[in-house]
Protein backbone atom coordinates (compact mmCIF):
# COMPACT_ATOMS: atom_id res chain seq x y z
CA UNK A 1 0.00 0.00 0.00
CA UNK A 2 1.14 3.53 -0.66
CA UNK A 3 -0.15 6.74 0.81
CA UNK A 4 -3.36 7.57 -1.10
CA UNK A 5 -2.64 11.02 -2.53
CA UNK A 6 -4.61 12.65 -5.32
CA UNK A 7 -4.20 15.72 -7.47
CA UNK A 8 -6.69 18.45 -6.63
CA UNK A 9 -8.85 17.62 -9.65
CA UNK A 10 -8.98 13.89 -8.85
CA UNK A 11 -9.57 14.23 -5.14
CA UNK A 12 -12.60 12.21 -3.98
CA UNK A 13 -13.17 14.54 -1.01
CA UNK A 14 -14.95 12.96 1.95
CA UNK A 15 -16.62 10.28 -0.20
CA UNK A 16 -15.37 6.85 0.86
CA UNK A 17 -17.17 4.94 -1.90
CA UNK A 18 -15.55 7.26 -4.45
CA UNK A 19 -12.19 6.70 -2.78
CA UNK A 20 -12.22 2.91 -2.99
CA UNK A 21 -13.45 3.13 -6.57
CA UNK A 22 -10.44 5.28 -7.44
CA UNK A 23 -8.04 3.05 -5.53
CA UNK A 24 -9.69 -0.06 -6.97
CA UNK A 25 -9.67 -1.95 -3.69
CA UNK A 26 -12.37 -4.15 -2.22
CA UNK A 27 -15.06 -2.82 -4.54
CA UNK A 28 -18.09 -4.99 -4.40
CA UNK A 29 -18.39 -6.56 -7.84
CA UNK A 30 -21.70 -6.22 -9.62
CA UNK A 31 -22.07 -9.88 -10.41
CA UNK A 32 -22.95 -10.62 -14.04
CA UNK A 33 -24.92 -13.79 -13.42
CA UNK A 34 -25.55 -15.05 -9.90
CA UNK A 35 -24.72 -18.70 -9.41
CA UNK A 36 -26.99 -21.30 -7.84
CA UNK A 37 -30.52 -21.51 -9.17
CA UNK A 38 -32.77 -18.78 -10.43
CA UNK A 39 -33.32 -16.07 -7.88
CA UNK A 40 -36.99 -15.29 -7.55
CA UNK A 41 -37.25 -11.76 -6.23
CA UNK A 42 -36.44 -10.22 -2.89
CA UNK A 43 -39.13 -11.93 -0.91
CA UNK A 44 -39.40 -15.20 -2.79
CA UNK A 45 -37.32 -18.29 -2.21
CA UNK A 46 -33.96 -18.11 -3.97
CA UNK A 47 -30.72 -19.89 -3.26
CA UNK A 48 -29.35 -16.90 -1.38
CA UNK A 49 -29.55 -15.97 2.24
CA UNK A 50 -32.36 -13.57 2.89
CA UNK A 51 -32.91 -11.35 5.87
CA UNK A 52 -36.50 -10.76 6.92
CA UNK A 53 -38.55 -8.61 9.33
CA UNK A 54 -37.23 -5.32 10.68
CA UNK A 55 -39.30 -2.58 12.31
CA UNK A 56 -38.75 1.00 13.44
CA UNK A 57 -41.02 3.29 15.39
CA UNK A 58 -40.80 6.70 16.98
CA UNK A 59 -41.32 7.34 20.64
CA UNK A 60 -41.11 10.42 22.85
CA UNK A 61 -37.27 10.52 23.12
CA UNK A 62 -36.20 9.02 19.80
CA UNK A 63 -36.66 5.81 17.87
CA UNK A 64 -36.76 2.08 18.52
CA UNK A 65 -35.51 -0.36 15.92
CA UNK A 66 -35.79 -4.12 16.02
CA UNK A 67 -35.14 -7.09 13.78
CA UNK A 68 -35.50 -10.85 13.91
CA UNK A 69 -32.47 -13.16 13.68
CA UNK A 70 -33.36 -15.68 11.00
CA UNK A 71 -31.70 -15.96 7.59
CA UNK A 72 -33.11 -18.37 5.03
CA UNK A 73 -31.72 -20.00 1.92
CA UNK A 74 -34.67 -21.06 -0.16
CA UNK A 75 -36.83 -23.05 2.21
CA UNK A 76 -34.15 -23.92 4.73
CA UNK A 77 -32.88 -21.91 7.64
CA UNK A 78 -29.35 -20.74 6.91
CA UNK A 79 -28.55 -18.91 10.12
CA UNK A 80 -30.36 -18.54 13.43
CA UNK A 81 -28.51 -15.67 15.01
CA UNK A 82 -28.01 -13.20 12.21
CA UNK A 83 -27.80 -9.54 13.12
CA UNK A 84 -29.97 -7.22 11.08
CA UNK A 85 -29.89 -4.09 13.23
CA UNK A 86 -26.65 -2.11 13.26
CA UNK A 87 -25.47 1.21 14.61
CA UNK A 88 -24.74 3.37 11.53
CA UNK A 89 -22.94 5.91 13.68
CA UNK A 90 -23.43 7.37 17.15
CA UNK A 91 -26.88 8.85 16.42
CA UNK A 92 -28.37 6.56 13.84
CA UNK A 93 -29.19 2.93 13.20
CA UNK A 94 -29.73 0.90 10.08
CA UNK A 95 -31.65 -2.35 9.67
CA UNK A 96 -31.62 -4.58 6.63
CA UNK A 97 -34.00 -6.88 4.80
CA UNK A 98 -33.27 -8.73 1.60
CA UNK A 99 -30.28 -10.68 0.34
CA UNK A 100 -28.00 -11.05 3.37
CA UNK A 101 -24.60 -10.97 1.66
CA UNK A 102 -24.94 -7.66 -0.16
CA UNK A 103 -27.01 -6.21 2.70
CA UNK A 104 -24.32 -6.77 5.32
CA UNK A 105 -21.71 -5.47 2.88
CA UNK A 106 -23.81 -2.36 2.27
CA UNK A 107 -24.05 -1.71 6.01
CA UNK A 108 -20.28 -2.02 6.39
CA UNK A 109 -19.73 0.43 3.55
CA UNK A 110 -22.33 2.80 4.97
CA UNK A 111 -20.80 2.74 8.45
CA UNK A 112 -17.33 3.37 7.04
CA UNK A 113 -18.69 6.12 4.81
CA UNK A 114 -20.26 8.03 7.71
CA UNK A 115 -17.17 7.76 9.88
CA UNK A 116 -14.91 8.67 6.97
CA UNK A 117 -16.91 11.79 6.23
CA UNK A 118 -16.84 12.79 9.87
CA UNK A 119 -13.08 12.40 10.16
CA UNK A 120 -12.15 14.05 6.87
CA UNK A 121 -14.55 16.98 7.21
CA UNK A 122 -14.35 17.35 10.98
CA UNK A 123 -18.16 17.54 11.25
CA UNK A 124 -20.91 14.94 11.33
CA UNK A 125 -23.31 14.62 8.39
CA UNK A 126 -26.88 15.74 9.05
CA UNK A 127 -29.44 12.95 9.47
CA UNK A 128 -30.97 13.86 6.14
CA UNK A 129 -27.49 13.68 4.56
CA UNK A 130 -26.97 10.22 5.98
CA UNK A 131 -30.34 9.07 4.65
CA UNK A 132 -29.44 10.38 1.18
CA UNK A 133 -26.10 8.61 1.26
CA UNK A 134 -27.79 5.31 2.00
CA UNK A 135 -30.26 5.99 -0.81
CA UNK A 136 -27.39 6.38 -3.27
CA UNK A 137 -25.92 3.07 -2.15
CA UNK A 138 -29.24 1.29 -2.63
CA UNK A 139 -29.57 2.89 -6.07
CA UNK A 140 -26.09 1.74 -7.11
CA UNK A 141 -27.12 -1.73 -6.05
CA UNK A 142 -30.10 -1.71 -8.44
CA UNK A 143 -28.52 -3.97 -11.13
CA UNK A 144 -28.10 -6.68 -8.50
CA UNK A 145 -31.59 -6.06 -7.19
CA UNK A 146 -32.89 -6.68 -10.71
CA UNK A 147 -31.23 -10.08 -10.55
CA UNK A 148 -33.11 -10.94 -7.39
CA UNK A 149 -30.54 -9.77 -4.84
CA UNK A 150 -32.51 -6.84 -3.52
CA UNK A 151 -31.48 -5.02 -0.38
CA UNK A 152 -34.09 -2.90 1.36
CA UNK A 153 -32.76 -1.05 4.39
CA UNK A 154 -34.60 0.85 7.06
CA UNK A 155 -32.80 3.88 8.44
CA UNK A 156 -33.61 5.81 11.60
CA UNK A 157 -31.82 8.14 13.92
CA UNK A 158 -31.95 11.08 16.22
CA UNK A 159 -31.82 14.42 14.41
CA UNK A 160 -29.69 16.62 16.66
CA UNK A 161 -30.69 19.79 14.84
CA UNK A 162 -34.43 19.15 15.19
CA UNK A 163 -34.13 17.24 18.48
CA UNK A 164 -36.40 14.46 17.31
CA UNK A 165 -36.27 10.88 16.08
CA UNK A 166 -36.79 10.33 12.33
CA UNK A 167 -37.36 7.22 10.22
CA UNK A 168 -36.62 6.68 6.53
CA UNK A 169 -37.74 3.76 4.38
CA UNK A 170 -36.30 2.75 1.01
CA UNK A 171 -37.30 0.90 -2.09
CA UNK A 172 -34.97 -1.08 -4.37
CA UNK A 173 -34.42 1.90 -6.66
CA UNK A 174 -32.90 3.93 -3.83
CA UNK A 175 -35.98 6.08 -3.44
CA UNK A 176 -36.38 7.01 0.20
CA UNK A 177 -39.33 8.36 2.06
CA UNK A 178 -39.59 9.78 5.50
CA UNK A 179 -42.08 8.06 7.77
CA UNK A 180 -43.96 10.11 10.28
CA UNK A 181 -44.35 7.46 12.96
CA UNK A 182 -43.34 3.90 12.14
CA UNK A 183 -42.62 1.34 9.47
CA UNK A 184 -41.50 -2.23 8.92
CA UNK A 185 -39.92 -3.98 5.98
CA UNK A 186 -39.02 -7.51 4.90
CA UNK A 187 -41.18 -10.53 4.17
CA UNK A 188 -42.98 -10.27 7.53
CA UNK A 189 -43.21 -6.51 7.30
CA UNK A 190 -46.91 -6.49 6.56
CA UNK A 191 -47.85 -8.32 9.76
CA UNK A 192 -45.43 -6.25 11.78
CA UNK A 193 -46.86 -3.01 10.36
CA UNK A 194 -50.41 -4.02 11.21
CA UNK A 195 -49.45 -4.87 14.79
CA UNK A 196 -47.65 -1.57 15.26
CA UNK A 197 -50.52 0.35 13.69
CA UNK A 198 -52.99 -1.15 16.18
CA UNK A 199 -50.87 -0.44 19.24
CA UNK A 200 -49.22 2.84 18.29
CA UNK A 201 -49.78 6.15 20.04
CA UNK A 202 -47.92 9.43 19.52
CA UNK A 203 -45.39 10.20 22.25
CA UNK A 204 -45.07 6.71 23.69
CA UNK A 205 -42.57 6.07 26.45
CA UNK A 206 -39.45 4.05 25.72
CA UNK A 207 -40.70 0.89 27.47
CA UNK A 208 -44.02 0.92 25.64
CA UNK A 209 -42.28 1.39 22.30
CA UNK A 210 -39.85 -1.48 22.93
CA UNK A 211 -42.80 -3.61 23.98
CA UNK A 212 -44.69 -2.80 20.78
CA UNK A 213 -41.67 -3.51 18.56
CA UNK A 214 -41.29 -6.89 20.22
CA UNK A 215 -44.97 -7.66 19.77
CA UNK A 216 -44.76 -6.72 16.09
CA UNK A 217 -41.86 -9.10 15.53
CA UNK A 218 -43.71 -11.80 17.44
CA UNK A 219 -46.74 -11.47 15.18
CA UNK A 220 -44.59 -11.37 12.04
CA UNK A 221 -42.77 -14.54 13.08
CA UNK A 222 -46.12 -16.19 13.70
CA UNK A 223 -47.30 -15.58 10.13
CA UNK A 224 -44.10 -15.53 8.06
CA UNK A 225 -41.93 -18.63 7.65
CA UNK A 226 -38.82 -16.57 6.93
CA UNK A 227 -39.04 -14.56 10.14
CA UNK A 228 -37.66 -16.05 13.33
CA UNK A 229 -39.48 -15.66 16.63
CA UNK A 230 -37.86 -15.78 20.06
CA UNK A 231 -35.79 -18.96 20.21
CA UNK A 232 -36.34 -20.04 23.80
CA UNK A 233 -34.44 -23.29 23.35
CA UNK A 234 -31.20 -21.70 22.21
CA UNK A 235 -31.76 -18.38 23.99
CA UNK A 236 -31.64 -16.33 20.78
CA UNK A 237 -33.85 -13.22 20.79
CA UNK A 238 -34.51 -10.49 18.24
CA UNK A 239 -32.20 -7.50 18.39
CA UNK A 240 -33.71 -4.29 19.69
CA UNK A 241 -31.98 -0.91 19.91
CA UNK A 242 -32.93 2.67 20.68
CA UNK A 243 -31.46 5.93 19.39
CA UNK A 244 -32.04 9.02 21.52
CA UNK A 245 -30.24 12.27 22.29
CA UNK A 246 -27.78 10.08 24.23
CA UNK A 247 -27.00 8.06 21.11
CA UNK A 248 -27.38 4.47 19.97
CA UNK A 249 -28.10 2.00 22.76
CA UNK A 250 -28.85 -1.70 22.31
CA UNK A 251 -31.65 -2.99 24.54
CA UNK A 252 -30.03 -5.65 26.78
CA UNK A 253 -30.78 -9.23 25.74
CA UNK A 254 -32.09 -10.03 29.24
CA UNK A 255 -34.67 -7.29 28.94
CA UNK A 256 -35.77 -8.53 25.51
CA UNK A 257 -36.06 -12.09 26.84
CA UNK A 258 -38.12 -10.90 29.81
CA UNK A 259 -40.45 -8.91 27.61
CA UNK A 260 -41.08 -11.89 25.34
CA UNK A 261 -41.80 -14.08 28.36
CA UNK A 262 -44.15 -11.42 29.73
CA UNK A 263 -45.90 -11.09 26.37
CA UNK A 264 -46.59 -14.82 26.17
CA UNK A 265 -47.66 -14.92 29.82
CA UNK A 266 -50.02 -11.99 29.39
CA UNK A 267 -51.72 -13.54 26.39
CA UNK A 268 -52.24 -16.81 28.24
CA UNK A 269 -53.76 -14.94 31.17
CA UNK A 270 -56.09 -13.07 28.82
CA UNK A 271 -57.25 -16.36 27.38
CA UNK A 272 -55.79 -15.58 23.94
CA UNK A 273 -53.56 -17.84 21.93
CA UNK A 274 -49.94 -17.15 22.72
CA UNK B 1 27.53 32.35 -22.42
CA UNK B 2 26.53 31.36 -18.93
CA UNK B 3 27.83 28.03 -17.66
CA UNK B 4 25.55 25.70 -15.71
CA UNK B 5 27.20 26.00 -12.33
CA UNK B 6 27.84 23.16 -9.95
CA UNK B 7 26.24 22.98 -6.51
CA UNK B 8 27.43 20.31 -4.13
CA UNK B 9 24.67 17.88 -3.06
CA UNK B 10 25.54 18.64 0.57
CA UNK B 11 24.77 22.26 -0.09
CA UNK B 12 21.44 21.44 -1.80
CA UNK B 13 20.32 19.31 1.13
CA UNK B 14 21.48 21.87 3.63
CA UNK B 15 19.56 24.63 1.88
CA UNK B 16 16.41 22.55 1.72
CA UNK B 17 16.67 21.54 5.36
CA UNK B 18 17.18 25.13 6.38
CA UNK B 19 14.19 26.20 4.31
CA UNK B 20 11.94 23.56 5.89
CA UNK B 21 13.17 24.26 9.40
CA UNK B 22 12.49 27.96 9.00
CA UNK B 23 8.97 27.27 7.82
CA UNK B 24 8.28 24.92 10.72
CA UNK B 25 9.80 27.25 13.33
CA UNK B 26 7.42 30.03 12.28
CA UNK B 27 4.44 28.06 13.63
CA UNK B 28 3.58 27.20 17.20
CA UNK B 29 4.69 24.00 18.89
CA UNK B 30 2.89 20.88 20.05
CA UNK B 31 3.37 18.28 22.78
CA UNK B 32 2.12 14.72 23.00
CA UNK B 33 2.54 12.80 26.22
CA UNK B 34 1.36 9.53 27.65
CA UNK B 35 -0.66 9.54 30.86
CA UNK B 36 -2.31 6.88 32.99
CA UNK B 37 -5.27 6.27 30.64
CA UNK B 38 -3.77 7.00 27.25
CA UNK B 39 -2.16 9.78 25.27
CA UNK B 40 -2.79 13.53 25.55
CA UNK B 41 -1.91 15.91 22.72
CA UNK B 42 -1.66 19.62 23.44
CA UNK B 43 -1.10 22.21 20.73
CA UNK B 44 -0.87 25.94 20.85
CA UNK B 45 -3.56 26.88 18.37
CA UNK B 46 -5.88 29.86 18.69
CA UNK B 47 -8.12 28.62 15.84
CA UNK B 48 -11.25 26.64 16.73
CA UNK B 49 -11.75 25.17 13.28
CA UNK B 50 -8.35 24.74 11.64
CA UNK B 51 -7.20 21.77 13.64
CA UNK B 52 -3.65 20.59 14.23
CA UNK B 53 -4.80 17.41 15.96
CA UNK B 54 -7.26 14.93 14.56
CA UNK B 55 -8.58 11.41 14.54
CA UNK B 56 -7.22 8.87 12.06
CA UNK B 57 -8.73 5.61 13.25
CA UNK B 58 -10.09 3.83 16.31
CA UNK B 59 -6.87 4.06 18.33
CA UNK B 60 -4.76 6.33 16.14
CA UNK B 61 -4.46 10.10 16.17
CA UNK B 62 -2.58 12.56 13.98
CA UNK B 63 -0.96 15.87 14.81
CA UNK B 64 0.98 18.26 12.61
CA UNK B 65 2.87 21.52 12.86
CA UNK B 66 4.14 23.82 10.15
CA UNK B 67 2.23 24.73 7.03
CA UNK B 68 -1.47 23.99 7.46
CA UNK B 69 -2.36 22.99 3.90
CA UNK B 70 0.58 20.58 3.77
CA UNK B 71 -0.05 18.70 6.98
CA UNK B 72 -3.79 18.73 6.39
CA UNK B 73 -3.25 16.92 3.10
CA UNK B 74 -1.16 14.36 4.97
CA UNK B 75 -3.88 14.03 7.60
CA UNK B 76 -6.58 13.30 5.00
CA UNK B 77 -4.42 10.77 3.18
CA UNK B 78 -3.77 9.05 6.53
CA UNK B 79 -7.51 8.76 7.16
CA UNK B 80 -7.95 7.40 3.65
CA UNK B 81 -5.21 4.86 4.14
CA UNK B 82 -6.57 3.69 7.49
CA UNK B 83 -10.23 3.52 6.43
CA UNK B 84 -9.37 1.69 3.21
CA UNK B 85 -7.20 -0.80 5.03
CA UNK B 86 -9.79 -1.39 7.74
CA UNK B 87 -12.48 -1.87 5.11
CA UNK B 88 -10.46 -4.22 2.92
CA UNK B 89 -9.06 -6.31 5.81
CA UNK B 90 -10.30 -5.78 9.34
CA UNK B 91 -10.36 -2.97 11.88
CA UNK B 92 -7.69 -4.61 14.00
CA UNK B 93 -5.27 -4.75 11.06
CA UNK B 94 -4.92 -0.98 10.98
CA UNK B 95 -1.77 0.06 12.83
CA UNK B 96 0.15 3.25 13.35
CA UNK B 97 3.55 1.80 12.46
CA UNK B 98 2.73 1.11 8.84
CA UNK B 99 1.07 4.51 8.49
CA UNK B 100 4.09 6.24 10.05
CA UNK B 101 6.34 4.41 7.59
CA UNK B 102 4.25 5.57 4.66
CA UNK B 103 4.43 9.15 5.89
CA UNK B 104 8.21 8.85 6.35
CA UNK B 105 8.65 7.48 2.84
CA UNK B 106 6.54 10.21 1.32
CA UNK B 107 8.24 13.03 3.23
CA UNK B 108 11.66 11.57 2.39
CA UNK B 109 10.81 11.35 -1.26
CA UNK B 110 9.50 14.90 -1.45
CA UNK B 111 12.57 16.15 0.40
CA UNK B 112 15.04 14.61 -2.06
CA UNK B 113 13.14 14.79 -5.33
CA UNK B 114 10.92 17.83 -5.32
CA UNK B 115 11.77 21.48 -5.66
CA UNK B 116 10.39 22.35 -2.27
CA UNK B 117 10.41 20.17 0.84
CA UNK B 118 7.26 19.99 2.93
CA UNK B 119 7.39 22.43 5.80
CA UNK B 120 5.81 20.08 8.30
CA UNK B 121 6.56 17.84 11.20
CA UNK B 122 3.97 15.23 12.06
CA UNK B 123 3.08 12.84 14.81
CA UNK B 124 1.22 9.55 14.62
CA UNK B 125 0.06 8.40 18.05
CA UNK B 126 -1.35 5.00 18.87
CA UNK B 127 -3.02 3.99 22.08
CA UNK B 128 -1.48 0.94 23.74
CA UNK B 129 -3.24 -2.36 24.23
CA UNK B 130 -2.73 -5.09 26.83
CA UNK B 131 0.64 -6.22 25.48
CA UNK B 132 1.78 -3.10 23.63
CA UNK B 133 2.72 0.22 25.22
CA UNK B 134 1.40 3.43 23.67
CA UNK B 135 3.46 4.58 20.71
CA UNK B 136 4.35 8.03 19.45
CA UNK B 137 5.90 8.21 15.98
CA UNK B 138 7.51 11.54 15.29
CA UNK B 139 8.24 12.17 11.61
CA UNK B 140 10.39 15.11 10.55
CA UNK B 141 10.22 17.11 7.29
CA UNK B 142 12.93 14.98 5.62
CA UNK B 143 11.36 11.67 6.55
CA UNK B 144 13.33 10.86 9.68
CA UNK B 145 11.15 8.77 11.94
CA UNK B 146 11.64 8.35 15.66
CA UNK B 147 9.43 6.45 18.06
CA UNK B 148 8.88 7.55 21.61
CA UNK B 149 6.95 5.92 24.38
CA UNK B 150 6.99 8.85 26.81
CA UNK B 151 6.48 12.15 25.06
CA UNK B 152 7.18 13.98 21.81
CA UNK B 153 7.65 17.67 21.04
CA UNK B 154 7.04 19.04 17.55
CA UNK B 155 7.65 22.47 16.05
CA UNK B 156 10.17 25.23 16.73
CA UNK B 157 12.26 25.52 19.92
CA UNK B 158 11.72 21.84 20.58
CA UNK B 159 14.84 21.50 22.71
CA UNK B 160 13.88 24.11 25.29
CA UNK B 161 10.30 22.87 25.44
CA UNK B 162 11.41 19.23 25.76
CA UNK B 163 13.79 20.22 28.53
CA UNK B 164 11.01 21.94 30.45
CA UNK B 165 8.73 18.94 30.00
CA UNK B 166 11.44 16.45 30.96
CA UNK B 167 11.80 18.14 34.34
CA UNK B 168 8.13 17.69 35.14
CA UNK B 169 7.45 14.37 33.41
CA UNK B 170 6.25 11.45 35.57
CA UNK B 171 5.41 7.99 34.27
CA UNK B 172 1.67 7.21 34.44
CA UNK B 173 0.62 10.64 35.69
CA UNK B 174 -3.05 11.62 35.72
CA UNK B 175 -4.51 13.76 32.92
CA UNK B 176 -4.78 17.11 34.78
CA UNK B 177 -1.09 16.93 35.82
CA UNK B 178 -0.02 15.98 32.31
CA UNK B 179 -2.02 18.83 30.76
CA UNK B 180 -0.77 21.46 33.21
CA UNK B 181 2.86 20.41 32.69
CA UNK B 182 2.47 20.34 28.90
CA UNK B 183 0.86 23.78 28.85
CA UNK B 184 3.52 25.36 31.03
CA UNK B 185 6.26 23.71 28.97
CA UNK B 186 4.72 25.18 25.80
CA UNK B 187 4.24 28.60 27.39
CA UNK B 188 7.68 28.93 28.97
CA UNK B 189 8.46 31.10 31.96
CA UNK B 190 7.32 34.41 30.46
CA UNK B 191 3.86 33.59 29.09
CA UNK B 192 0.66 31.96 30.24
CA UNK B 193 -1.66 30.02 27.92
CA UNK B 194 -5.38 29.71 28.60
CA UNK B 195 -7.96 27.31 27.23
CA UNK B 196 -8.73 29.57 24.27
CA UNK B 197 -5.08 29.45 23.05
CA UNK B 198 -5.01 25.68 23.05
CA UNK B 199 -6.20 22.71 21.10
CA UNK B 200 -6.28 19.58 23.25
CA UNK B 201 -7.31 16.02 22.46
CA UNK B 202 -6.83 12.63 24.04
CA UNK B 203 -6.73 9.02 22.97
CA UNK B 204 -8.16 7.40 26.07
CA UNK B 205 -8.89 3.79 27.02
CA UNK B 206 -12.36 4.57 28.38
CA UNK B 207 -13.76 6.12 25.19
CA UNK B 208 -14.98 2.91 23.56
CA UNK B 209 -14.05 1.83 20.04
CA UNK B 210 -13.14 5.32 18.88
CA UNK B 211 -10.66 6.40 21.51
CA UNK B 212 -10.13 9.93 20.16
CA UNK B 213 -11.84 12.81 21.93
CA UNK B 214 -11.36 16.56 21.91
CA UNK B 215 -11.28 18.40 25.21
CA UNK B 216 -12.91 21.79 24.87
CA UNK B 217 -14.25 24.83 26.67
CA UNK B 218 -15.45 24.17 30.21
CA UNK B 219 -14.06 20.65 30.41
CA UNK B 220 -10.60 21.83 29.39
CA UNK B 221 -10.66 24.83 31.73
CA UNK B 222 -11.68 22.49 34.54
CA UNK B 223 -8.78 20.13 33.85
CA UNK B 224 -6.28 22.98 33.59
CA UNK B 225 -7.55 24.26 36.93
Amino acid sequence: MTLPLFSTTEDPGPDFAGLIRRLRVAVHPMVAAPAGGSPAGAHGPGEFRHGTTVVALRFADGIVMAGDRRATEGHSIAHRAMEKVFPADRFSAVAIAGAAGPAVEMVRLFQTQLEHYEKVEGVVLSLEGKANQLGQMVREHLPMAMQGLAVVPLFAGFDLARQTGRIFTYDVTGGHYEETEHNATGSGGRDARTTIKLGYRVGMARDEAVELAIEALYEAADEDSATGGPDLVRGIYPLVATVTAQGFAPVPEDEVAERFAALIERRRAEGRQP
Amino acid sequence: MTMPYYVAPEQVMKDRAEYAQKGIARGRSLIATTYDEGIAIVAENPSRSLHKISEIYDRIAFAGVGKYNEYDQLRVSGIRHADTKGYAYSREDVDARSLANLYAQYLGQVFTHEMKPLEVEILVAELGTGQHPPQLYHIAYEGTITDEDRYAVLGGETETIAQRLEEAWVSGWPLPDALRAAVSALAGPDRTLGGSDLEVAVLAQGNGRRAFRRLMDAELEGLLG
